[in-house]
């Protein structure tokens, strides 16, 4: 079975976005970037697969700028097969990634997908659900666990009461949750390794897909500031504030 | 401009969350239905039609949507979207599973966890953990969104709206729903909850969250977790607050032994009041606390549910 994994280059979950002076958006110059999360949990659980017998081939895919050719060989560093590097300067929506990620879907024939539930940077934990509708496939979102049982993959799901199982007909999406594995990091061979790995090239253009965004930014701006509070002396402070300054008890 | 609200419930009562984006709904346009899609729904039906503000109830009633999972949430509302302009739900896990679909067969893009809306087609939405707040203008010709509820007031009751049965979902469909592993309690919900009380990993395992079960007895608070504390195992996965776990934003929320990730700030920092007990006098959380205690958990919380004993509660 081939399993294809999308990756996004992400600002790395340690930096605090800066919101710039102009209020068009973050500060994304000079800053840490990396593999979004959830992204390596999804390698992680792919690369798994294949040492497990049950994946044929892993690709991982990346849309975005020259610089994610990066994110892609920490995929192919922590074990992926190959790359696909679609190139773009522009921050594709996840309409726009899904209607990408589909193209490559028909053309590499893959019979699993897994993304991550959400791209920290941008929050919107749209595109699985997205590439799911277009291929007309079932999904598991939020997986905590997933097996492969013949032509059927059981995934076990984080939702908001505690955990359901449902059972996918393959081909089939599945995006990641927290909980789903321990990404492992990449040893210093398989880097060296990495960098004679393939990646193919492309561009938004040669799928034919209409990438124009649907949402403009009117503007960013940072969110209300929390003003400094006070520290309590003791646990009998802390009741009295809140029972009688904060009245919040 | 025609809204189609979707409800949140559980085959047998209407949540809360349903309320409150009736209320995002309600600053897009004048014109708000409510779908309930569920399996014998017909007591949640006639609560819908109470909500203030809604015109129309939409009821669909069939075994595939018990548990309203995605390929059937997605055929029961792509073909109602001839007749609306937008298509609002709660961010709950339910909503989030089967909007993208929605939005992808209708060539849209969803706007996710709005948490303000401008009018009928300008919403404000966190980024990057809630560190950023885009305000963005949709230019596609329907809407669909979603809506974190804690950022929106409950819509009242005392409406009389009519209720209406739509046709089955078309099947078939390659998902199917296997079982469910429901974190039980009986106390308030999390997302809904005036007073939440949250432990970390500085709780050291999962029998030390005994320590703030007694304090959330008494003040009716629901109980909530970092992401380490739930990798630990000390609590389900359920109960992570976070950028992405569950948001919330009750009048009072106490973090022990916490150290204040942005993650965990994105969940929590829209709370009206914020205590923190922590060990660590420089321990981030305490820069966005209101009451701060430093203090041994260990010690401090005996103490704290001591106080609020004497105190009455
Ligand atoms: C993709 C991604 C998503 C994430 N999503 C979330 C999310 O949704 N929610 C979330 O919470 N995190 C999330 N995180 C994790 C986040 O970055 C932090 O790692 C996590 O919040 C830390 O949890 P903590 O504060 O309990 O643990 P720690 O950071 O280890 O802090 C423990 C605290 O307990 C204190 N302490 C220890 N012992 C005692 C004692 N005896 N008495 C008093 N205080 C004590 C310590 O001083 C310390 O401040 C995410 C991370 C990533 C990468
Ligand atoms: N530019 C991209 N390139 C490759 N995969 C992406 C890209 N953007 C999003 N994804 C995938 O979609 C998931 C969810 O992203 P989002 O819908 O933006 O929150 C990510 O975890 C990735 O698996």
């Amino acid at each position: 079975m081939k399993v294809l994994v999308p990756v996004k280059r992400v600002l790395d979950y340690n930096v605090k976005a800066r919101v710039k002076s102009d209020n068009s958006g973050v500060d994304l110059a000079n800053v840490k970037m990396s593999m979004n999360p959830f992204d390596e949990i999804s390698v992680e659980q792919a690369v798994k697969m294949q040492e497990a017998g049950t994946a044929s081939e892993t690709v991982v895919v990346s849309i975005g700028p020259s610089k994610a050719q990066e994110t892609i060989r920490t995929g192919l560093a922590m074990g992926m097969d190959r790359g696909i590097h679609v190139e773009t300067d522009e921050d594709l929506e996840p309409l726009a990634i899904a209607k990408i990620l589909k193209a490559i879907c028909d053309e590499e024939k893959p019979e699993l997908v897994i993304l991550g539930k959400q791209a920290i940077d941008n929050d919107y934990g749209a595109t699985g659900g997205m590439l799911a509708a277009l291929l007309d496939w079932p999904i598991g979102s939020a997986a905590n666990s997933m097996k492969l049982a013949g032509s059927d993959m059981t995934v076990v799901k984080e939702v908001d009461g505690g955990l359901q199982t449902v059972k996918l007909t393959m081909p089939a999406i599945v995006t990641t949750d927290l909980r789903l594995n321990e990404p492992r990091y990449a040893s210093l061979p398989n880097i060296m390794k990495a960098k004679k790995k393939p990646i193919d090239a492309k561009t938004p253009a040669d799928y034919g897909v209409d990438t124009k965004p649907r949402l403009k930014t009117v503007k960013v701006t940072e969110p209300e500031a929390r003003k400094a509070g006070i520290k309590v002396e003791d646990a009998a402070q802390l009741v009295d504030k809140l029972k009688n300054e904060a009245g919040v008890i | 401009m025609a809204i189609l609200v979707i409800a949140e419930h559980d085959n047998k009562s209407l949540k809360d969350a349903t309320h409150k984006t009736v209320t995002a709904a309600a600053k897009m346009g004048k014109d708000v239905d409510l779908l309930v899609a569920g399996k014998g729904v017909k007591d949640v039906a006639a609560e819908a039609a109470k909500v203030a503000g809604v015109r129309k109830v939409l009821t669909c009633d069939h075994a595939t949507l018990e548990r309203q999972l995605a390929e059937s949430m997605q055929a029961v509302i792509v073909p109602l979207m001839d007749g609306y302009d937008a298509v609002v739900a709660p961010d709950t896990t339910t909503h989030k599973n089967y909007m993208p679909r929605v939005a992808a067969k209708l060539d849209v893009q969803q706007i996710s966890s709005v948490t303000g809306v401008e009018g009928a087609d300008t919403f404000v939405r966190p980024i990057y953990a809630g560190n950023a707040m885009a305000t963005v203008k949709s230019s596609d010709a329907k809407k669909v969104v979603t809506v974190r509820t804690t950022a929106f007031a409950a819509a009242g009751d005392g409406g009389s709206a009519s209720v209406e049965a739509i046709g089955d979902p078309a099947g078939p469909f390659k998902s199917e729903y296997v079982s469910e592993e429901l974190t039980k309690s009986d106390r308030p919900e999390l997302t809904a909850a005036k007073v939440v009380i949250s432990g970390g990993r500085g709780m050291g395992s999962g029998e030390n969250f005994k320590l703030i079960e007694g304090i959330a007895d008494k003040l009716g608070a629901a109980m909530g977790a970092s992401r380490a504390a739930v990798d630990a195992g000390y609590v389900p996965n359920d109960w992570q607050v976070g950028q992405t776990g569950k948001a919330v934003a009750p009048a009072l929320y106490i973090a022990v032994g916490i150290s204040g990730a942005i993650q965990h700030l994105a969940g929590m920092k829209d709370s009206k009041v914020i205590a923190a007990i922590n060990k660590d006098e420089d321990a981030p959380i305490f820069q966005v606390a209101d009451y701060g205690l430093v203090a041994d958990l260990f010690k401090a919380l005996p103490e704290f549910e001591a106080e609020l004993e004497k105190a009455g509660y």
